[in-house]
């Protein structure tokens, strides 16, 4: 059976600087009345235009490549050259089209707006390309005064621009804190930049009616006092994009989910269950402002400002689009040991091992992405980097790359992280689109996609999980090795039925 | 530090004497491995965890300095630490601990 393709990704950002204080961060300074932090966080609220024009969100959404942001001097955050909110792979949404989706996405009435901000998010709507099939009913929309007396009932989140209130989030139920206030925000947060992310597909030209799965791979539960993590944000998702084809799962797994789900999708397309999965995953509100203490100590903006999402198109060899080879998977087993040098072992080099291969022939790796200016002031260093020093230092252990080339390695095989800190979202899949494109191009000929997760954070055990696999150059375009579209097998079949003829050839002139 | 951790360590510390307890850091960051040693030795200086204003003066090492590698079985420390060895800036993570046991 021939491998799965990966046919098309899309990234996407929401810029919510009035959600901030959703975040945990900012939640555990409220419990506190750290006033103080909250006076520095409102000076170190970035506009909507330093947000696009910032580097490594440009790079997230495809204007630049990694190598191109690579060469930008940093700090990034400083004098960045004005650019487009929507790129190769998707877009940057401002807070007023955000609230707007936050409520086309509101299927139980739990988000209410003013009709003043009805008005201003219609035309925004309506002028953006994906989003004005969503438009809004301003006779529809809720008086200030009576949000407010909601709000002082605990029995809302508020939603503001700029610190003035333009709608709410009610809590779903009564008693249950599974349909409280806030967690119906983080869902219906998680649902809007989903579908946002997905769409982004669509402008790149996939039809999503023939979307036959939807897997949803982000951080959050959505479901009520008796299942609390039931789902299912991939048909919730789906039903909003007009995948009429397609059914779905969540899948989780902390930040490896994403790796997790591109594996399962290409399995599931492989097998032959499915020929169109889709992997979209939204963003997480609880990391709004994570670093948000260290960057302001820094005097730094706020640069966890925003939400992310992706998604991304597993789909039927076409003969031409890179393939997800799963003959090379990198698998974290429970009873694998949980040092960096495990870990990288598992991941690594031995499932390239397995197929004969060496770390230094897979031409780069997508690991955790995270964006660098975000994490070192923070204290948790350059996470790719990190990585990419591992992976070396393993090529060295086993033999494989000399000592003194480890930082060559580095330069070579890695690449500049660019991706917010949003758990899931940095996790091997944001190179996703930009490797598929360097493939296609002939720049490289393969990537390793390697995702992993820190499920002690959970409490239910303390291991660490991790998974990884290849995707390469679809080898029905040069006709090369392993498996491989319709070309090779009829050129294997010309080959052995030309030798029968000679070897009948053969034998009839040996009878003669 | 992570406050889960600050509040486990200060917990053993309690139960075990902190003469007692060794902390072995395995951050990958100077830095980083410094403001967790000053946390249980001097407090947490974020002044947000259980361990803000609380001076446990604990012995405390990273997992890469030589004191460490001497009483763990090289074939141990091999398989465990070796890579990383090779990767972590061991120099200067040694220079900001030994700060926190003057």
């Amino acid at each position: 059976m021939s491998f799965a393709v990966v046919k098309a990704a899309s990234y996407t950002l929401a810029h919510t600087p009035d959600f901030i204080p959703f975040g945990s961060t900012p939640t555990t300074a409220k419990a506190r009345n750290d006033q103080e932090y909250f006076d520095a966080l409102k000076k170190g609220l970035r506009s909507f235009d330093e947000l696009v024009n910032y580097p490594p969100n440009q790079c997230y959404i495809g204007n630049i490549t990694p190598e191109q942001l690579g060469e930008i001097a940093q700090p990034w955050y400083k004098d960045a050259a004005a650019a487009e909110r929507t790129g190769r792979y998707g877009d940057i949404m401002p807070q007023v089209e955000f609230y707007a989706l936050l409520k086309a996405a509101d299927a139980f009435d739990l988000v209410a707006l003013t009709p003043e901000f009805i008005e201003q998010a219609n035309p925004a709507l309506a002028a953006h390309p994906l989003l004005k099939r969503y438009t809004l009913d301003a006779s529809k929309g809720m008086a200030a005064a009576n949000m407010h007396a909601m709000l002082e009932e605990h029995k809302a989140e508020p939603l503001n621009m700029n610190g003035e209130l333009v709608g709410i989030v009610k809590q779903a139920h009564d008693e249950d804190e599974n349909l409280s206030a806030h967690i119906m925000l983080e869902n219906l947060t998680v649902k809007a930049t989903g579908v946002h992310a997905a769409l982004c597909l669509e402008a790149q030209g996939v039809d999503l009616s023939e979307v036959d799965y939807i897997i949803e791979c982000s951080e959050e539960a959505c479901g009520d006092i008796n299942q609390r993590g039931g789902g299912n944000f991939a048909k919730a998702i789906g039903e909003m994009i007009g995948c009429v084809s397609a059914t779905g799962s969540d899948l989780r797994g902390f930040c490896a989910a994403p790796a997790h789900s591109l594996i399962h999708a290409a399995a599931l397309v492989k097998g032959g269950a499915f020929k169109n999965v889709l992997v979209v995953a939204g963003g997480a509100v609880a990391k709004l402002g994570m670093n948000s203490r260290e960057h302001l100590a820094k005097d730094m903006p706020v640069l966890e400002d925003s939400l992310a999402g992706f998604a991304f198109l597993i789909s039927e060899n076409d003969g031409v689009s890179p393939i997800v080879n799963t003959d090379i998977i990198g698998r974290l087993n429970v009873g694998a040991g949980s040092s960096p040098q495990a870990v990288t072992s598992a991941l690594v080099s031995e499932p390239l091992k397995a197929v004969g291969r060496t770390i230094p022939e897979i031409c780069r790796y997508s690991v955790e992405m995270q964006n660098p200016e975000i994490t070192k002031p923070a204290g948790a260093g350059d996470v790719p980097e990190a990585n990419y020093k591992m992976i070396a230092a393993l090529a060295v252990k086993e033999g494989q790359l000399e000592r003194a080339q480890l930082m060559d390695f580095v330069k070579k095989h890695g690449m500049q992280g660019f991706a917010l800190t949003q758990g899931h979202i940095p996790s091997g899949v944001p190179y996703l689109g930009h490797g598929r494109d360097a493939i296609m191009n002939g720049e490289i000929n393969s990537f390793m996609v390697v995702g992993k997760g820190s499920l002690f954070l959970g409490r239910m055990t303390n291991l660490f999980d991790g998974i990884s696999t290849v995707v390469e150059k679809n080898p029905g375009v040069q006709g090369g090795h392993g498996e491989s579209a319709g070309f090779d097998k009829d050129e294997a079949r010309r080959l052995v039925a030309k030798a029968m003829q000679d070897v009948a050839a053969r034998l009839t002139e040996s009878e003669e | 530090m992570d406050l889960e951790n600050q509040k486990r360590i200060k917990e053993l510390a309690e139960t075990h004497g902190n003469e007692n307890v060794v902390v072995v850091l395995g951050g990958a960051e100077a830095e980083a491995s410094g403001l967790a040693a000053e946390t249980v030795t001097a407090g947490d200086p974020t002044f947000a965890g259980p361990l803000a204003g609380v001076q446990l003066g604990l012995s405390v090492y990273h997992i890469t300095e030589e004191a460490v590698k001497e009483v763990v079985d090289s074939a141990v420390y091999e398989e465990q630490v070796g890579m990383m060895e090779m990767v972590l800036p061991v120099e200067e993570i040694a220079e900001e601990m030994a700060q926190f046991r003057a």
